[in-house]
């Protein structure tokens, strides 16, 4: 038996670390780990609620709208205010864009190096690799001449002898398996959507100024104004460029992504069988209209039963630190729902430099969040499953597609590949889907509507003395929420328990594994020194670390005094 | 690069960029980059440089001749905001940079290699380009409990920054969070987070604060050595003057709302719509010294206040502690004047907090005696 360490998890957002007990080639055992702490829901006790937005958008850069989301939400449910149509439409765009953008930059620039050998690229016949690419595809960037191009540009960076961010990986690994003319054909497009995700999330920067962290949000609605007859908000051109900008984005993840995610797939159909974690699936549900109606359904899945979908209730999440580094003085084995939530960060691991963590002790900054006990699976594979098992038209539509293309059924999706092939499910549905929002926003501007903030309750005064509320998001590496408390116009309470939180967790009281934990066990090394298999299961997660660690402290511990002239 | 150019370059550093590999020229023109490409980033990285035009050809030619350095970028107490800035990066694009102009050995975000592979790569390069290398740091560093809140491949966030850092020929701390400890720092800051300057003293550290950084910025600030061989000159906060030269209220282009007293009162209102002044709505553009209204974001698509939403004070050290809360006017701060200067607000900020308030006190504190009516015009 080897335990094996694989530190930094790279090509994921924040500080991971995976330890795995390796025997005869197969993990028997790991543990996930987050090695980096910040704290900021500490920090944002005592400050002004229509602040949170603002600073919990810090939680994350890389899913930079999503925390504002929730918190905007948590803040509005609290203190009942409605935010007008146009707001929430606008919120959905973003939304949207963000989604797809995230999902391609994943996909290209954070897997697709898992299962695509650049360097075997360099031996591709171009001829052949335009040739498949017009096989899968019609998007016009396929020509011999042009994949001949990137082929050189590629042989001139190889031949610097400084290959930078792709020098020492695992080029020649066993289980790589494509062809040389999809390696190119991959090559090529991880380019192309480096280009093209900073063209298309320029929609952010229309509606929310820029990107990353969009500055627009409110708690009330949105600060983009609309107006068709000036120039400093939202008008005709404005519209217009967004309009194209979506169009980019379907275009890319129809004849792009989608062809190229179903092309590597069919190459590692092994992985089916592979990682399927912890069995149990949540999603809170997304895109809400202007009654409140999901287009996106809620819901969860248990034991892997696609014939029954649960509702969720948010009063059943309940969070544990047995194996986290904090101190609960609910006591051992105690978890506590996020309103409640009563920790301190305590850590007790190796000091450094170290090689191992004690794991039978406790090993993360991530907590355990549990649904009724159990670990749940968040992320674009637990909302695909949800909708399908919800029988969601076009979600249906697809998976059958997709399923159909590989030749695999449905208990495939319960794997290493379903997670990634379900990201490209999700991408498809959101980028259709999103433009849908556009021309409703269209429709209401043209009416005459130009409300974007509802503003009864802006100021303060107008408040109870004490609220609390929540903001549920469905954000594109799963669900997400967010809990306040409000006392005196100031945040006396804030807790989130994020995607990541859900996914990356340690073990529970009980000694049940996280889903990263779950998905590692019985998966096949050809190289334990070489840990790519163990990347392909984590990335398929897409990890968000920094989102992932954080701490809400005891309601009745004083630890900010807040002076108030 | 050329070697007199430098040397006849008044207080220039000793140029010590690796020399083994060909110019970035010379790469660019290898890879099919044309030679229109090349001048129109020349241009940009001029314009965000705030140098004149005409130095657009002296930096095409510098740039000609220097040869592709080497850079590792290490994340810390970050949220890989400034990483995701670097790939909004449009002039030179992200491609650009990693393929072409640098030689990006180390950035967990896009590397491909993990765990012991990337610890290696890590190691070599910052053995065999010892004193030549840029690092760029993103993030705090956590101070409080011996530096427990943070680490990487088993070693703490702290110890890797010294020895990054120490090797290197400058750090650029990207984000407010390396520059000045950022959003962990803020108050009751749990993890004694600190920028880079501070947990690393007496390493060279250009600092480009900005939640996140602009990455033109970045990229300005990068040529701007390659070009001229030395540090770009710096402020008291330790930020260049080409991009924290100048207060964003001075360069606003609402700044004529302000002088002719058209606020924005409500969300959405008449005002709101036609673009009149945030300062009523918290705008903290007259405190804040950034290129924001120039440079703008996304390949100058917007910036928050062209947005609709008031500036938020971000590449400002403490602003989560001096600057908020958002959406609470500024006071009136003495000594504000188009000409005054960063050190100088700066010293005013400094002294409010040395008044060891907690929390929000700073800003309040200073706003009890100074809050205008709200009829006042400030200014």
């Amino acid at each position: 038996m080897a335990k094996i360490v694989v530190d930094p998890i790279t090509r994921i957002e924040g500080h991971l670390r995976i330890e795995a007990e390796v025997n005869n080639g197969v993990i028997t055992d790991a543990w996930s780990s987050a090695t980096m702490f910040r704290g900021i829901e500490k920090i944002l006790r005592g400050r002004d609620p229509r602040d949170a937005w603002f600073w919990t958008q810090r939680f994350c850069g890389v899913c930079t709208t999503v925390h504002s989301i929730a918190s905007v939400r948590a803040v509005e449910n609290a203190l009942k205010i409605q935010i007008p149509p146009n707001a929430e439409l606008i919120r959905n765009i973003i939304i949207g864009i963000q989604n797809v953008q995230d999902h391609v930059i994943h996909f290209y620039h954070l897997h697709a190096l898992d299962w695509v050998d650049i360097t075997s690229g360099l031996k591709a016949d171009p001829a052949a690799t335009s040739k498949l690419a017009a096989s899968l595809s019609d998007w016009p960037n396929n020509s011999a001449t042009y994949f001949k191009g990137v082929q050189d540009k590629l042989k001139a960076f190889v031949a610097s002898g400084r290959l930078g961010p792709f020098a020492n990986a695992y080029w020649g690994h066993p289980a790589y398996k494509l062809p040389p003319e999809a390696n190119l054909m991959a090559t090529a497009h991880y380019l192309e959507a480096l280009e093209w995700q900073k063209d298309v999330i320029k929609i952010h920067a229309i509606l929310g100024s820029k990107n990353p962290h969009p500055q627009t949000f409110l708690v009330g609605g949105m600060a983009i104004p609309i107006d068709p007859d000036s120039q400093n908000a939202l008008n005709a051109d404005k519209l217009i460029e967004i309009q194209r900008l979506l169009k980019k984005a379907q275009d890319f993840v129809e004849k792009v992504y989608i062809p190229d995610l179903l092309a590597v797939a069919s190459f590692y159909k092994d992985w089916a069988a592979i990682g399927g974690g912890v069995g149990n699936y949540m999603c809170y549900g997304e895109f809400p209209d202007a009654f409140g109606n999901l287009w996106f359904p809620a819901g969860a899945i248990l034991d892997k039963d696609l014939s029954k979908v649960v509702k969720v209730d948010q009063g059943k999440i309940a969070e544990y630190v047995d194996h986290s580094w904090f101190d609960n003085s609910a006591g051992a084995g105690k978890g506590l729902h996020p309103y409640d939530g009563e920790t301190e960060v305590h850590y007790t691991g190796p000091k450094a430099p170290y090689e191992h963590l004690d794991t039978d002790a406790k090993y993360s900054f991530v907590k355990s969040p549990r649904y009724d006990e159990k670990a749940m699976e968040v992320g674009p594979l637990a909302r695909v499953l949800v909708a399908y098992a919800s029988g969601h038209k076009e979600t249906k539509a697809v998976v059958d597609l997709v399923l159909d293309k590989l030749g695999v059924g449905a208990p495939a999706l319960f794997s290493t590949l379903g997670r990634t092939a379900a990201r490209g499910v999700d991408c498809l549905l959101v980028a259709r889907q999103t433009p849908k929002f556009l021309d409703e926003l269209i429709v209401n501007i043209s009416k005459g509507d130009y409300r974007i903030h509802a503003g009864e309750k802006w100021d303060p005064s107008e408040w109870p003395a004490e609220a609390q509320g929540y903001g549920m998001h469905e954000a594109p590496r799963g669900a997400l929420g967010h809990w306040i408390k409000i006392k005196d116009q100031k945040i006396a309470n804030y807790q989130a328990v994020v995607p990541s939180t859900w996914n990356a967790s340690p073990r529970d009281a009980k000694g049940q594994r996280g889903p990263y934990e779950a998905a590692l066990v019985g998966t096949p090394m050809a190289d334990p020194s070489k840990p790519l298999e163990i990347l392909r299961t984590i990335h398929s997660f897409d990890p968000c670390l920094a989102c992932a660690v954080h701490v809400v402290d005891a309601t009745g511990n004083e630890l900010v005094k807040v002076k108030v002239s | 690069m050329g070697k007199q150019r430098l040397e006849s370059n008044g207080d220039a550093l000793e140029h010590s960029l690796d020399t083994s590999d060909c110019s970035i020229g010379e790469i660019l023109r290898r890879r099919g980059v044309s030679r229109r490409d090349f001048l129109k980033f020349c241009s940009a990285v001029t314009a965000a440089m705030a140098l004149p035009a005409s130095f657009a050809p002296r930096i095409a030619q510098a740039l000609d001749e220097v040869k592709r350095p080497t850079l590792v970028w290490l994340e810390f107490q970050s949220c890989t905001g400034d990483s995701e800035a670097l790939l909004r990066s449009a002039n030179p694009t992200v491609a650009e940079i990693i393929l072409d102009i640098l030689s990006v050995d180390y950035h967990e975000t896009i590397m491909a290699a993990a765990g012991h592979q990337a610890e290696e790569a890590l190691d070599k390069t910052i053995a065999a380009y010892k004193g030549k290398y840029i690092c760029v740091i993103e993030g705090s560093i956590p101070m409080k409990d011996g530096g427990v809140y943070g680490s990487t491949g088993g070693k703490s966030h702290l110890d890797r920054a010294r020895q990054v850092c120490g090797g290197a020929v400058a750090t650029i701390a990207v984000g407010t969070c390396a520059c000045y400890g950022g959003i962990p720092a803020a108050v009751p800051n749990p993890t004694g987070a600190v920028g880079v300057q501070k947990a690393v003293p007496g390493v060279t550290v250009i600092n480009l604060p900005g939640c996140p950084v602009n990455a033109d910025n970045l990229t300005a600030t990068i040529v701007h050595y390659l070009v001229f061989g030395k540090i770009p000159a710096l402020d008291g906060h330790g930020r260049p003057l080409f991009a924290y030269g100048k207060r964003i209220h001075d360069n606003c282009e609402r700044r004529p709302h302000f002088d002719a007293g058209q606020y924005v009162e409500h969300w959405g209102d008449d005002a709101h719509r036609k673009g009149f002044c945030l300062y009523k709505m918290g705008c903290k553009g007259p405190a804040t010294f950034h290129n924001c209204p120039t440079q703008r974001y996304n390949e100058k698509t917007s910036w928050p206040i062209g947005s609709g939403h008031p500036c938020a004070g971000c590449s400002e050290p403490n602003f989560w502690d001096t600057m908020g809360p958002m959406y609470k006017r500024l006071p009136h701060v003495p000594g504000f004047g188009i000409e005054a200067t960063a050190d100088k607000i700066g010293l005013g900020l400094v002294a409010g907090a040395a008044a060891a308030f907690a929390v929000h006190g700073v800003l309040n504190a200073i706003r009890k005696d100074k809050e205008p009516s709200e009829e006042t015009k400030e200014g």
